[in-house]
């Protein structure tokens, strides 16, 4: 027999640890990423000079490169000019700055969906412009991408298995620790593979049915 | 700086194994994309059925799993793969499950008239797809085809966790044989968001050249309001 159950059922609660950790980054992470995205659409938004050219660049470089890499930078390279953080630290920025890139494209398709009526109301109630965004623009443009912003999450989810090559010590960390200590790898990345799924798949299924819900009133 | 310099052939070699593995992936990833999104839409179970469970575990578990697994626990079956083929596998399954909703969304989207019509003129069912649907829907999979490439190539620095001496894995070495860490990390960084530029550049000109309603290039090649019709143009 080439699976080993109950070799499978002594690792679960071990992989279950792992699957904890990989949740805190991920809830983590989308704090900085739901944060920093709106933050970077904004600027952009606003036309300022330079500033939002620069953040134009910020979004198609942070797209435009890989996490791994991403994650080596800050992982290796900060320590040289005495930054160090946790892995776990690092980890978790990292993933928030490459996820900020993608919430903000988010959360500018949703701002740009807002009616024009919207913008030249707000303007003819002579309401300033900070008001305009939190009170008008922005509770409507952030209701319509909740579900792309789910789907972003998900995402996210899955892609803090690469934290493990910084030394995260996530679910796919786990699994791994497990396959060399015991030299059987079929186990644990089998688990570890249907516990990303187990969570990722009802999760994208309530979203799609968010999705149903919150399609635009207007 | 100079030790980069001195270590550019490595990094070279490192480069032109991710471009292959990229090349190879993108292949396996159009591939999968329309065998399973086309089974998606297919009128018997038997091939709707696997095709569902197939591209909803592959995007439902993360690539890194896939990739490890390939190249860790298949061995367990019997089969030893060599890491460039796990990894140019999981790269093309995971990505091109993502490329089979796309392929199926597009393609189901289409407007029904078409093949209402099809349908009067007494087409089958794969005449009809492969004469009229699928050919409609490829202006609309470019864009998000485009992203599933970009996706590819940045993806394609995991393989050097499977021991592929891509560029991310040639960067690793020459970090620790010369202690360039900044250097080495950042050539890599730019290099990659530089090939990711060149994909995007690449699906932009697929974009326009697949585009219906291609229009000229520019208002030189119009008819200019001094060419009188049935003038030579």
């Amino acid at each position: 027999m080439i699976w080993d159950s109950e070799f499978a059922l002594s690792i679960l609660p071990d992989l279950l640890q792992g699957l904890w950790v990989t949740v805190q980054i991920t809830l983590a992470g989308t704090v900085i990423a739901m944060i920093l995205g709106l933050v970077v659409a904004v600027i952009r938004f606003s036309r300022l000079p330079v500033v939002s050219q620069l953040f134009n660049f910020y979004v198609q470089f942070v797209r435009g490169t890989p996490l791994l890499i991403q994650a080596y930078c800050a992982f290796f390279i900060l320590p040289n000019y005495g930054l160090s953080f946790s892995p776990m630290a690092t980890g978790i920025v990292v993933i928030g700055i490459n996820y900020s890139a993608y919430t903000a494209e988010v959360y500018r398709s949703g701002i740009h969906d807002v009616p024009p009526g919207q913008w030249e109301a707000a303007k003819a109630l002579n309401l300033p412009i900070g008001a305009t965004w939190t009170r008008i623009i922005l509770p409507q443009a952030v209701r319509s991408v909740i579900p792309l912003l789910g789907n972003y999450l998900i995402q996210m989810f899955k892609d803090s298995a690469v934290l493990s090559a910084i030394t995260v010590f996530e679910l796919l960390a786990h699994a791994q620790a497990i396959g060399s200590n015991n030299f059987r790898y079929l186990e644990p990345l089998t688990i570890a593979g249907l516990l990303f799924l187990l969570v990722s798949y009802p999760a994208s299924q309530m979203v799609r049915r968010l999705e149903r819900r919150l399609a635009p009133a207007h | 700086m100079s030790d980069v310099i001195t270590y550019a052939p490595l990094l070279l070699q490192g480069l032109l194994i991710t471009v292959l593995v990229t090349v190879l992936g993108a292949i396996l990833t159009v591939v999968t994309a329309f065998t399973a999104g086309l089974a998606r839409l297919s009128q018997h179970w038997w091939l709707r059925w696997p095709a569902g469970v197939f591209v909803e575990v592959f995007r439902g578990t993360s690539l890194l799993v896939q990739m490890f697994w390939f190249f860790f626990a298949l061995p367990f079956f019997g089969f030893q793969l060599a890491p460039l083929t796990a990894a140019v596998l999981a790269l093309g399954f995971n990505e091109g499950a993502y490329g089979a909703e796309i392929v199926r969304g597009t393609i189901s989207s289409r407007a029904a008239g078409q093949s209402e019509a099809c349908v009067a003129l007494g087409m089958g069912r794969a005449l009809r797809m492969r004469r009229v649907l699928i050919p409609q829907s490829i202006p609309a999979m470019l864009p998000p085809f485009c992203n599933v490439m970009v996706d590819l190539l940045k993806n394609t620095s995991l393989v050097s966790l499977v021991t592929v001496a891509d560029l991310t894995f040639r960067g690793q070495m020459v970090r620790s044989t010369t202690g360039q860490t900044t250097a080495v990390f950042l050539t890599i960084l730019v290099l990659y968001f530089v090939l990711s530029s060149l994909i995007s550049l690449l699906m932009k000109w697929l974009e326009r050249r697949f585009a219906l309603d291609r229009r000229p290039k520019s208002r030189r090649d119009q008819p200019g309001p001094l060419v009188k019709a049935g003038m030579p143009v």
